[in-house]
C-alpha cells in the first residue's frame, strides 16, 4: 500500500501535533451556539474536517482510528439523541419541543434552555456524518482503482 | 441596490456552468454556485439601510437596542438552507463517482442512454 | 387530546428511521432482518392508525386542528394546522404509505442492505406528513426538501446504470426547482415579513403587492412546484425516473409524492394565501389540458411496462390540474376525488409491474404473456385497476372523470371536455394493450408464488378501488370532498377564524 502513504513528514508531525486543537476550537464553537455566532453546524464541520485532515496526511492507514463503521453508529446516536431531547417536552408536559431546562442567568453557558443539548446532538451528526461522506467516497475511489 | 445586481450576476454564472459545461463536475460546481447566490439574496433582504446596522448580538455591557440590530431570521433560515445544499451536492458527487463506475466517462453528452 | 397526536405523526416515522439505521448497523445480518421488517411495518402502521383517528375527529365535528410547536404562539413560532383539505393527503400518504412497506418486505429481497432502503423509506413519510400538515411556508421548504433528497437516494437505489442515470436527471432538475422555491419565500418574506401562512394572507388582505412583484412570485412558486408535480413543460425527469426505481418507491412517487410535494402547495399558496393575476388559472388549466393529450399521446407506443405507466401518470396528473384550475366547487371536488383516485390505481398498477418483474425479470412487453394462470392475484388486480384508470363504471375512475368533464361544460369550456373524453378513450386502447401482450396470449412462464405481503397489498388495493366510489354517496361526498372543496374555493378568508 506503498501509494496510500499520504503527505511528507512535516506535514505528518504537524498534523499530529495540530489535530487535537482544531478538535478543542470545534467543540468551543458547538458549546457556545446560544452566546456567539456557531452552534451545532458550524462546530461539526470544524470537527469533522479535523478528522478529514488526519486521513488526508496518513492516507488510508488513518481510517483505523477512526473507521466508517464508528462514524455510521455516532450519526445515528446524534439523530435519536436529537429526537430524545424533543420528546422529553412531549412526555414531561405535553408539549412538542418544550424548553425544559430553564434560563438561568443571561450570557451564562447555561443560559437558554435544551439550545446546549440540541447543539450538541446535531453537532455529533454533522461531524460524523460529513466524516463518513468523505471516507466513503475515497474508499469508493479506491475500490475503482483496483478493478 | 448594486449589491442585488452583483448577487443576480453570481446566479448568472451559476446558470452558465450548469447550462453549457459537458463535465458532471462542472455542472456539480454551478449548481452550488446558484444555491450560493440564492442564500446570499435572502441574507441581504435583512439588511437596515438606515445606516444603523449592528451584528444581532447581545453582550453584557452593550447600549445598541434590538432595533437597530439587522433581522437574525433571515440567518437562522440560511444555516438551514446551507446544510439541505450539502446534503444534495453530496448526493451529485456519489452519484457522479457511480455513473463513472458505470459509464466510464464524466462526459454528460455520452450517458444517454434512456430516452424516448 | 387529538391536537396532541399530530407531533406523533413526524416523531413515529423519524425515530423508526434512525432506529432502523443504528440497528442495521450494529447488528448482523441475519439477525435483524425479521426484526426491521417488524419494527418499518409497526411504524408505518402506527402512522396510518394516528391518520384514520384525526381523520374522524376532523370529520365528525368540522374543526380545525391546531398545534404550536415547543409552546411558541403563531407569528413567533411555528404553527401546524390540519383542515379539511389536509386530512385528504395526510390519509392518502400514511395508507400508501403502509402498502407499500407490506410489499417490501417480499420485493426488496432482490436487493442487498434493506435496512437503508427502509431508513430511507420511513424518512419520506415523516417528510410528507409534516408537508400535509404544517402552516409555516419554511417548514414546508424545509420538509419538502427531505423528502425530494431521499427519493433521489431511492430512485438510484439499485446502482445500475439506467437508475443513476435516472436518478442525476431528476436530481438536476429538482434542485432548480428546489431553488425557484426558495427565492419566492424569500421575496414574499422580503415585503410581508412574516413567514407563517395565516399572517401572509392577512397582510395581503390588507396591502396590496405591487403587480410586477406579485407577477414574480407567481411565476417563481409555479414554475418550481409544477417541476414537482410534473406538469407539462416541466415533466422531463419523470420517465425516466419512475422506471428505473424500485417498484415500491415508484408506487410512491407516481402516487403520493408528486401530488403532496407538487400539486398541495399549488392549492395551498394560490387559493389561500396569495391571489395571483387573473390570467394564472387560465395557463394553468391550458397547461393541464397539455399534459393530458402529452402523456397520453406519448404512452401510447411505449413497450416498457413501467415506462407505459409514467406517461400515464403524467396525463392523469393533467386531469386532477384541470378540475382545480377550473376553480369552481364542483370543478375543485374532482380534481381532488381524481387526485385520492389516481394514488389508489396507480400505484396499484406500479405494484402489479413490480411483481411481473419479480416473477418473470422483464418488463419488456413483447416478453411477456400468458402470465394470467402464472400471476392469478396480479392479473385479476391489474385487471381491476386497468378499467380504472380507463374509466369504466363502477370503478371510481368513472366518478372523478365524469365530474371533471361536467365542470368543464359547466363553465364553458367545451374544448376541453372534448379533450379529456378523447385522451379517455385513449387511456383505454394504452391498457387494452397491456392486457393482450401482458396476461392473454400464449403461456410463457409457469405458476408462480409471489410472498404473502405482495399479494396482500394487491388485493386490498384492488378492494379499495372499488371502495373509493363509495365516496359518491352524498353523506360521504359532503363531510369529505365538499369540505375540501369549501376550503379552497373560500380563498384568503379561510384563515379568518384561525
Amino acid at each position: 500500500m506503498n501509494k496510500n502513504e499520504g503527505m511528507s513528514l512535516i506535514v505528518k508531525t504537524i498534523t499530529r501535533l495540530t489535530v487535537g486543537l482544531i478538535l478543542l476550537f470545534g467543540i468551543y464553537i458547538v458549546s457556545r451556539g446560544h452566546l456567539s455566532p456557531g452552534g451545532g453546524f458550524a462546530g461539526g464541520v470544524i470537527i469533522a474536517l479535523a478528522l478529514v485532515n488526519l486521513l488526508l496526511a496518513y492516507g488510508t492507514r488513518g481510517l483505523k482510528k477512526f473507521p466508517l463503521m464508528a462514524a455510521e453508529i455516532i450519526e445515528t446516536i446524534g439523530a435519536l439523541f436529537f429526537i430524545l431531547i424533543s420528546l422529553f417536552g412531549l412526555i414531561l408536559f405535553g408539549v412538542y419541543f418544550y424548553n425544559f431546562l430553564g434560563t438561568g442567568r443571561p450570557f451564562n453557558l447555561m443560559s437558554a434552555g435544551i439550545i446546549l443539548p440540541a447543539n450538541i446532538a446535531i453537532a455529533l451528526k454533522v461531524g460524523a456524518g460529513l466524516y463518513g461522506i468523505v471516507v466513503a467516497l475515497v474508499l469508493a475511489k479506491s475500490l475503482m482503482e483496483k478493478k | 441596490m448594486v449589491v442585488y445586481l452583483l448577487n443576480f450576476v453570481l446566479f448568472g454564472c451559476g446558470v452558465y456552468a450548469l447550462m453549457t459545461r459537458k463535465n458532471i463536475i462542472k455542472m456539480v460546481i454551478g449548481l452550488s454556485i446558484m444555491e450560493y447566490a440564492v442564500n446570499l439574496f435572502f441574507i441581504f433582504l435583512g439588511y437596515k439601510t438606515n445606516g444603523q446596522y449592528a451584528f444581532p448580538i447581545f453582550f453584557s455591557d452593550q447600549k445598541i437596542s434590538f432595533n437597530q440590530m439587522v433581522d437574525p431570521l433571515p440567518q437562522a433560515l440560511i444555516l438551514t438552507a446551507i446544510v439541505i445544499g450539502l446534503a444534495t451536492t453530496a448526493l451529485f458527487v456519489a452519484i457522479a463517482i457511480r455513473l463513472y463506475e458505470k459509464y466510464n466517462t464524466f462526459d454528460i453528452s455520452r450517458i444517454r442512454r434512456l430516452r424516448g | 387530546m387529538n391536537n396532541n397526536l399530530l407531533p406523533l405523526l413526524v416523531v413515529i416515522p423519524l425515530a423508526g428511521a434512525f432506529l432502523t439505521a443504528f440497528l442495521g448497523t450494529t447488528l448482523k445480518e441475519n439477525i435483524h432482518k425479521k426484526l426491521l421488517d417488524l419494527l418499518v411495518n409497526l411504524s408505518s402502521l402506527g402512522g396510518l392508525t394516528i391518520a384514520v383517528l384525526i381523520a374522524t375527529t376532523v370529520f365528525n365535528s368540522r374543526t380545525i386542528l391546531t398545534y404550536n410547536l415547543g409552546g411558541w404562539m403563531w407569528p413567533v413560532g411555528i404553527l401546524w394546522r390540519v383542515d379539511a383539505l389536509s386530512i385528504i393527503f395526510l390519509v392518502t400518504v400514511n395508507f400508501l404509505g403502509f402498502m407499500a412497506t407490506l410489499f417490501s418486505v417480499g420485493y426488496m429481497e432482490k436487493y442487498t442492505d434493506k435496512w437503508k432502503y427502509y431508513s430511507l423509506f420511513l424518512l419520506l413519510i415523516a417528510g410528507m406528513n409534516t408537508v400535509s400538515i404544517t402552516g409555516d411556508l419554511f417548514n414546508l421548504y424545509v420538509f419538502l426538501e427531505l423528502t425530494t433528497i431521499a427519493s433521489y437516494a431511492l430512485v438510484a437505489f439499485g446502482c445500475e446504470a439506467d437508475e443513476l442515470e435516472a436518478s442525476f436527471k431528476y436530481l438536476v432538475l429538482g434542485s432548480i426547482s428546489s431553488l425557484f422555491i426558495l427565492l419566492a419565500i424569500a421575496l414574499l418574506y422580503g415585503y410581508t415579513s412574516s413567514l407563517n401562512m395565516v399572517d401572509i394572507s392577512r397582510f395581503l388582505l390588507n396591502n396590496r403587492m405591487p403587480q410586477s412583484l406579485l407577477t414574480l412570485i407567481t411565476t417563481l412558486f409555479f414554475v418550481g412546484f409544477s417541476l414537482k408535480a410534473a406538469i407539462v413543460p416541466f415533466h422531463a425527469w419523470l420517465p425516466d425516473a419512475h422506471p428505473s426505481a424500485p417498484a415500491p418507491i415508484s408506487a410512491m412517487l407516481s402516487g403520493i409524492i408528486i401530488k403532496v410535494l407538487g400539486i398541495y402547495p399549488i392549492v395551498r399558496i394560490f387559493f389561500n394565501i396569495i391571489t395571483p393575476p387573473a390570467q394564472f388559472f387560465k395557463i394553468f388549466l391550458y397547461l393541464g389540458a397539455l399534459s393530458m393529450l402529452v402523456g397520453v399521446l406519448l404512452a401510447v407506443y411505449q413497450w416498457d411496462f413501467k415506462r407505459l405507466l409514467a406517461y400515464h401518470s403524467i396525463s392523469q396528473i393533467g386531469y386532477v390540474v384541470v378540475g382545480i384550475a377550473l376553480a369552481t366547487p364542483l370543478g375543485v371536488a374532482a380534481g381532488l376525488f381524481h387526485l385520492i383516485n389516481h394514488a389508489v390505481f396507480k400505484s396499484l398498477l406500479f405494484f402489479n409491474s413490480g411483481a411481473v418483474e419479480y416473477a418473470t425479470g422483464t418488463r419488456d412487453l413483447h416478453q411477456m404473456g400468458g402470465l394470467q394462470n402464472s400471476l392469478p392475484a396480479t392479473s385479476g388486480s391489474c385487471l381491476v385497476a386497468s378499467m380504472s384508470i380507463a374509466g369504466i363504471p363502477p370503478f371510481n375512475g368513472f366518478w372523478s372523470k365524469l365530474l371533471i368533464i361536467l365542470a368543464a361544460i359547466q363553465s364553458g369550456h367545451y374544448l376541453i371536455a372534448l379533450i379529456a373524453v378523447i385522451v379517455s378513450i385513449i387511456t383505454l386502447a394504452s391498457f387494452l394493450k397491456v392486457q393482450k401482450y401482458a396476461f392473454r396470449g400464449e403461456k410463457k412462464f409457469g405458476r408462480y408464488h409471489l410472498p404473502v405481503g405482495m399479494n396482500l397489498t394487491m388485493i386490498i388495493l384492488a378492494l379499495a378501488c372499488l371502495g373509493f366510489s363509495l365516496i359518491m354517496i352524498p353523506k360521504f361526498y359532503t363531510i369529505i370532498l365538499d369540505a375540501a372543496q369549501q376550503v379552497v374555493v373560500a380563498g384568503p378568508a379561510v384563515f379568518s377564524n384561525l
